[in-house]
């Protein structure tokens, strides 16, 4: 189970949407870590709803600078903290999947190849969400976007899904993992080992969104249940190097039932969904689910 | 205290040792890069207590410098050229965000074309980004405005950073004596910052960067603007401290034989060297002629510019930069501010050389009074 | 008057923001059917259910997630 702290590091009153998941996802990780912590964010949904001036829903030291560079400033943080002899005070910074696999990819590469000892987490919810539901690099095959848009000569996103985490691993840092906020348990342990990790962690955490998904805001977990009961995400991690599969559904479900709900792959033909389902069971066959 | 043979980058770098700076984030780009070799040196030699934050980009040099000021500590960065470009956007988070760090930089062209000599564009095109700029002559006045620009920064009335501007090439990479303060005088002059209205602290917890809708973010500005206009008294001060404790007098600008003269050179950096020759020679004739050197370009300097040119005809304003479609930027800035006749003229674009017969044409032209407002000197003609 | 950089002094000043007032369904939690999983408390966005399981409705913004994951039904979502 999951701790239930006396005091949410996240307040309430911020301005997320109903049913939000990046809250869920940031309060899950700040009770996990607790005060002695410092966080770092990225433009996107996370900054512009937990601190419109003079309110913030930070409860820990918080820091802002601009969309692509929070693996950057969390470097000058965390190093000025160390000179500081601040060697216990835990650095996370957080991105969504535009300021992360897009826009953020050169700044978060650096920060991780040079060693600094923070947590990197990736609220990915596979589009621009702040700007309105734009596609970024972390957009799944097939779904529908204001700028990949279903039309007479279009099916959507016609690419797969840049694959964040291998990339992050392929840097040789001594934590990387992938996590869903429908798996709270499986997730805070993640947080919790990628700060006790001496070096730089990176946690991949899929995150569905009521407004970009297109799906009623009580769904935002029982989505992402659905995306690793059918191997559309696989939870895992990576320890020196050592892969390990963290949760295995009993019986994969069809792709088609967590397609299905969502708004954003409605338009999906049956050819299409076997496409995506052959994507999935590929996946699932290389990594051994 | 050592005199020294050194390039002004060694000055850059020797300041920054003595200011003691515990994060330095930097990426080396020419004309700066030896900078950025020396201080990674002083770290490898533990002559200075820092982080060298070896970031993969300027972008990610100016956005750690952001983070490690925001959590309270001086911080020391430097580039030049295309690496302010890519800083452009951080730059002006920075000087928003109000952390007090010092950056200098190597005066070099803007591509394109590809060019990694001398001129000033680079910083001129940062001139609204909220950060004090000091153009500097020679090693030893980058020396002293480094360790000068640390305490104007940090001081509570301005919290803007200042970015320390000395010319590729002419100074970066040539040779010429330089005193080197002792580290005492120095700690004297520059105790350790002690951020008090920005710091990431666990103890204290702060939010930092925020989003500010409309009802705040005009009030934030104005904040700014005040800040920089608070920097002219403070410049002044911190310059009048200096001169007690090390000796070198400085100022915003610095006026020589002005008083009496009927036409003044204006501009910035390591010209003004060539343009003393020229004045003396031709007070030598008989010509009534001076030279007011811009060291603040960021704040503009007003008054103090009024007070040296009051008694001048005309104004020669040579811009090392251009603003497409109206002239040099100095030039502009002095036109829309100094009631005086003056006349641009643009030269020394991507390391052209500024000879002394280039300043004497320049003479020539103003007294004479120019076809053009704005006049390029030194270019060939088909 | 701004503070210098808009920096915010006051941590968790968001909860001067009632954001209860979005609410168009409002969830009641029959405290007799919990079996105290905490699903609620996990996954609320708002982090509006206490240890106690008391629904904040301040807060609370009425998206359900707690009624969804409730595994013994114990919450249901009333228009407002």
């Amino acid at each position: 189970m999951v701790d239930i702290p006396d005091k949410n590091l996240l307040a309430p009153g911020h301005r997320g949407c109903a049913g939000c998941g990046a809250s869920i996802a940031v309060k899950l990780a700040l009770n996990a870590l607790g005060e002695n912590t410092v966080a770092i964010s990225a433009t996107g949904c996370l900054e512009v709803m937990t601190t419109p001036y003079p309110e913030t829903a930070w409860e820990i030291p918080f820091i802002h600078v601009a969309f692509e560079n929070s693996g950057a400033v969390a470097s000058g943080v965390e190093s000025a903290l160390r000179i500081q002899g601040k060697e216990n005070v835990n650095v996370i910074a957080f991105g969504g999947d535009g300021g992360t696999v897009d826009i953020g990819l050169q700044s978060l590469s650096g920060a991780m190849e040079r060693g600094h000892n923070m947590t990197y987490i990736c609220y990915d919810n596979e589009a621009y969400m702040n700007t309105g539901i734009q596609r970024s690099g972390a957009t799944p095959f097939g779904a529908t976007t204001t700028t990949s848009p279903m039309g007479s000569a279009s099916f959507g996103e016609d690419k797969p899904k840049k694959n964040m985490p291998m990339i992050m691993a392929a840097h040789g840092i001594p934590y990387v993992a992938t996590a869903s906020i429908a798996y709270p348990e499986d997730y805070v342990n993640k947080v919790k080992k990628a700060a006790e990790t001496k070096g730089p962690a990176y946690i991949h955490l899929q995150q569905p969104c009521t407004t970009g998904w297109g799906y009623p805001s009580d769904k935002t977990i029982e989505m992402g249940r659905l995306a690793v009961e059918t191997g559309s995400w696989i939870l895992y991690e990576i320890v020196d190097g050592k892969f390990e599969i963290t949760y295995r559904p009993d019986e994969r479900k069809p792709v088609k039932e967590y397609l299905a709900p969502q708004k954003r792959f409605r338009h999906l033909d049956d050819e299409l969904i076997e496409k995506i389902q052959k994507y999935v069971d590929a996946e699932c066959e290389e990594l051994g689910l | 205290m050592i005199r020294e043979v050194m390039t002004a980058n060694k000055a850059v770098a020797e300041a920054a040792r003595l200011a003691k700076p515990q994060v330095i984030p930097v990426y080396p780009i020419t004309p700066q890069t030896t900078i950025s070799e020396y201080l990674a040196q002083y770290v490898a030699d533990e002559k200075i207590d820092a982080k060298y934050v070896k970031v993969e980009s300027e972008h990610s040099a100016i956005s750690a410098a952001v983070g490690a000021s925001a959590t309270g500590v001086r911080v020391f960065t430097a580039t030049s050229s295309q690496g302010l470009m890519l800083m452009h956007e951080i730059l002006f988070a920075a000087a928003g965000m109000r952390t007090p760090f010092v950056l200098a930089d190597a005066n070099r062209a803007i591509s394109a074309p590809l060019n990694i000599w001398n001129d000033q564009q680079d910083s001129i095109a940062q001139r609204d980004a909220g950060w004090l700029q000091i153009y500097v002559e020679n090693a030893q006045e980058a020396l002293d405005t480094t360790l000068m620009a640390y305490k104007i920064s940090e001081n509570p009335k301005v919290l803007l950073p200042s970015m320390v501007c000395l010319d590729g090439f002419i100074l970066t990479h040539t040779v010429e004596p330089v005193e080197i303060p002792d580290q005492e005088p120095v700690d004297e002059f520059l105790p350790p910052y002690k951020a008090e209205h920005a710091f990431l602290d666990p103890k204290n917890p702060m939010s930092i960067g925020n989003l500010a809708d409309p009802d705040y973010y005009l009030e934030a500005r104005h904040d700014m603007q005040v800040a920089m206009e608070n920097s002219i008294e403070v410049i002044q001060q911190t310059c009048d401290e200096f001169a007690e404790i090390f000796g070198r007098k400085y100022g915003l600008v610095e006026p020589y034989k002005t008083e009496d003269a009927e036409i003044i050179f204006v501009a910035m950096g390591s010209l003004c060297s060539t343009i003393r020759v020229i004045v003396d020679q031709l007070r030598e004739q008989g010509e009534k002629v001076g030279l007011l050197k811009i060291r603040a370009y960021r704040p503009f300097p007003v008054e103090a510019i009024d007070e040296a040119v009051k008694n001048c005809d005309k104004l020669a304003v040579i811009d090392k930069n251009v603003t497409f479609g109206i002239g040099g930027a100095l030039y502009t800035d002095i036109k829309a501010k100094i009631h005086k006749e003056a006349y641009g003229f643009i030269a020394g674009l991507g390391g052209r050389d500024i000879t002394p017969d280039s300043i004497l044409e320049v003479y020539e032209k103003t007294k004479n009074v120019p076809e053009k407002e704005v006049t390029w000197i030194g270019l060939k003609e088909e | 008057m701004v503070n210098i950089g808009c920096v915010i002094t006051t941590p968790g000043s968001s909860k001067n923001n009632k954001t209860g007032s979005w609410r168009t369904f409002k969830p009641i939690l029959d405290k007799e059917k919990c079996i105290d999983c905490d699903n609620c408390i996990v996954f609320c966005p708002d982090s509006c259910v206490n240890k106690q399981h008391d629904i904040d409705y301040d807060y609370c913004k009425g998206c359900g997630i707690c009624a969804n994951e409730c595994p013994s039904d114990a919450i249901e979502m009333v228009k407002e």
